[in-house]
């Protein structure tokens, strides 16, 4: 199957259809949230909450004997909180720093579910095999039930999202300030953890275990290079988390024996790079474009400042001067003389160069800094 | 017993981080109306008051009360102006975004700014010379616009009482001079304004009222009556004036 037998087959396959709805549902709901995550430097902590399910499933298992989807989830969501709410009480009851915390609880957990789950392949169940897809993710497992679960909480973070606007934002931004503002910090806090552990949660049966974070960091820190609004941040991680999902299935789905949660991880590490290189503003290209640019126009501010500092001696400042007066000039070339008349700060005739108005406003004001680039 | 006639009245308050105290049993009273600079050397506990008064951190012994009132019935009474460092700048927001967000407290939950909120927040803007910057992104600003935008986020809380936490601490003399015009001005509209100093030298000239600080609080009252050697070799340990015209 190609790409273009995929796209095609999306519109008459159920099963291909709920697989990408689920994918794109989940890669949304990821960016959105991660946002959170990068700008409150807990990049981290989503590796953590994602290690620190993989008992909560297994034991749900242990619990229940069943395989439903839902019934795991919780677990894992029971158990993700928990080792959240370890992290956090490490981090404020002792001396140890955060990136300790997470360290610890991540390698606890995980190890504690890798032990439970090697326990459930021993026993002699038929119904415990595939509990390991929860390790690496299989996107193909995802049911009707699955998606619609994950755009009902999509649904319900978006408006809580839209409801505390504010109030997530002055956290994010400074927390100390907002406690003093009579804000209810743990509160606020508290909520955005919550959805940011449920994100993952919904995750883990399509992306797994070991490379949910990825889902959350790499959209968010896309969409950081494109904008310098938090909104709009926060609405293109929306955007790239989703097109990784779908791109990703889309990929996976076209070649045999390519599982769809690294593929999908791929993608969006794909939109990292190219944001990296490739935005406006803070991207890599642009910066050293920009670098060059900055380096040619104070050569040129330089040779105008020279000649603004000749002008300024004679009343009249379009008075002509010879352009030999400038050869003593460390920096000048011809190339300068006929940039700077491009710019239209000086005019040239035959051997002579005179200054006009605009080239000695301009020279005037260059090192003034509320003067704005032109 | 509370006394009405105090904007700021800390009793017996202690603070420790790890057992070991920072902040031993201070009692400060401080008048209404007074521009007051914290003094003391570094560790000596100015940033922890401010923040233990303000209830970010929590003390294990002591009161506070604004107004003779406790401070959490007073919010509204209370601006806060950080340290410049405690945040990051590179977060995605502009000049106008942060001011705005001193009219938060005002308009509590779920509420979101309206145009009395952003005309209010583009006139402490002007206020403090930074209206020209107020769509540039705040990590494209200067140390010394950054805590302008910051005395800006406050002063829109429109509040009585304003602390401040190392306001100077890497600005220009211009930006410096603005901000304790600034200051000044709100000391002449009957506000009580609290500043952690670091510059001995210009208290004098900036500050009528001062407390000394070192763990224990050594001194509060009049710059005029109390700023003096004994004061300060009490706080700093060393013959400051000996020192300083060595």
């Amino acid at each position: 199957m190609t790409i273009t037998d995929y796209f095609n087959l999306l519109w008459t396959d159920y099963t291909l259809r709920t697989i990408t709805l689920g994918t794109a549902v989940l890669g949304a709901i990821c960016g959105m949230l991660g946002s959170f995550a990068v700008l409150r430097k807990q990049s981290l902590l989503g590796d953590a909450i994602s290690h620190a399910a993989l008992p909560g499933i297994a034991v749900a298992f242990l619990i229940t004997g069943a395989k439903d989807s839902n019934t795991l989830l919780l677990g894992a969501l029971v158990s993700g909180l928990l080792g959240t709410f370890w992290i956090r009480g490490i981090i404020t009851k002792t001396h140890l720093k955060t990136d300790t915390a997470l360290g610890l609880i991540l390698s606890l957990f995980f190890g504690f579910g890798m032990l439970l789950l090697t326990f459930i392949q021993k026993q002699p169940n038929a119904n415990q095999a595939g509990l390991d897809k929860y390790l690496f993710g299989q996107a193909a497992t995802l049911v009707e039930s699955d998606v619609i679960l994950m755009v009902v909480v999509t649904g319900i973070s978006l408006l809580i999202l839209l409801l505390f606007w504010k109030e997530f934002k002055i956290l994010l931004f400074d927390a100390d300030y907002t406690k003093t503002l009579g804000f209810n910090t743990k509160f606020i806090d508290t909520l955005i953890t919550f959805f940011i552990v449920l994100a993952i949660v919904l995750g883990l049966q399509t992306v797994g275990v070991v490379l949910m974070s990825a889902m959350l960091l790499a959209p968010a820190a896309a969409a950081r290079q494109w904008t310098n609004r938090l909104s709009t941040m926060i609405f293109i991680a929306a955007i790239f988390g989703a097109f990784s999902g779908v791109f990703g299935t889309a990929i996976s789905a076209s070649q045999n024996n390519l599982s769809t949660g690294p593929v999908i991880v791929l993608v969006a590490s794909v939109f990292v790079l190219v944001s990296f290189v490739f935005s406006p503003g803070r991207g890599l290209l642009f910066k050293q474009i920009r670098f060059l640019q900055n380096r040619r126009d104070l050569k040129l501010q330089k040779t105008l400042q020279f000649m603004y500092d000749i002008v300024s001696t004679h009343d009249n400042i379009s008075h002509p001067h010879a352009i030999r007066i400038l050869n003593n000039f460390q920096g000048f070339t011809k190339k300068t003389l006929q940039q700077l008349e491009e710019k239209k700060w000086i005019t040239l005739s035959g051997q002579q160069w005179s200054m006009t108005q605009k080239g000695f406003n301009k020279a005037e004001n260059l090192y003034n800094q509320s003067d704005t680039n032109d | 017993m509370q006394n009405p006639t105090y904007a700021i009245q800390v009793d017996d308050l202690t603070v420790a981080y790890n057992y070991k105290p920072v902040l031993w049993d201070i009692d400060l009273h401080v008048p209404e109306g007074v521009l007051m600079a914290i003094v003391g050397p570094n560790g000596a506990g100015k940033s922890t008051l401010i923040k233990a008064i303000l209830g970010i951190l929590d003390p294990i012994a002591g009161s506070v009360s604004i107004y003779g009132k406790p401070y959490e019935k007073q919010r509204k009474q209370v601006a806060y102006v950080p340290q410049k460092g405690s945040v990051d700048w590179d977060f995605p927001t502009t000049a106008l975004d942060v001011v705005m967000m001193g009219t938060y407290g005002q308009l509590g939950w779920i509420k979101r700014p309206s145009t009395k909120e952003k005309k209010a927040s583009l006139e402490a803007l002007e206020k403090v010379g930074m209206l020209a910057f107020k769509s540039r992104q705040i990590s494209q600003l200067s140390g010394g616009q950054q805590q302008r935008v910051f005395l800006a986020r406050a002063l829109v809380q429109n509040a009585s009482i304003y602390f401040m936490d190392e306001p100077f601490q890497g600005v220009d003399a211009t930006t410096e001079i603005a901000i304790i015009n600034i200051l000044k001005e709100l000391r002449k509209a009957g506000k009580t304004v609290v500043v952690v100093h670091h510059d001995l030298q210009t208290v004098p000239e900036y500050f009528d009222w001062v407390t000394f600080l070192n763990v224990k609080k050594i001194a509060t009252g009049p710059v005029k009556e109390i700023f003096n050697d004994d004061n300060l070799t009490k706080t700093y340990g060393i013959n400051y004036k000996v020192a300083v015209n060595k």
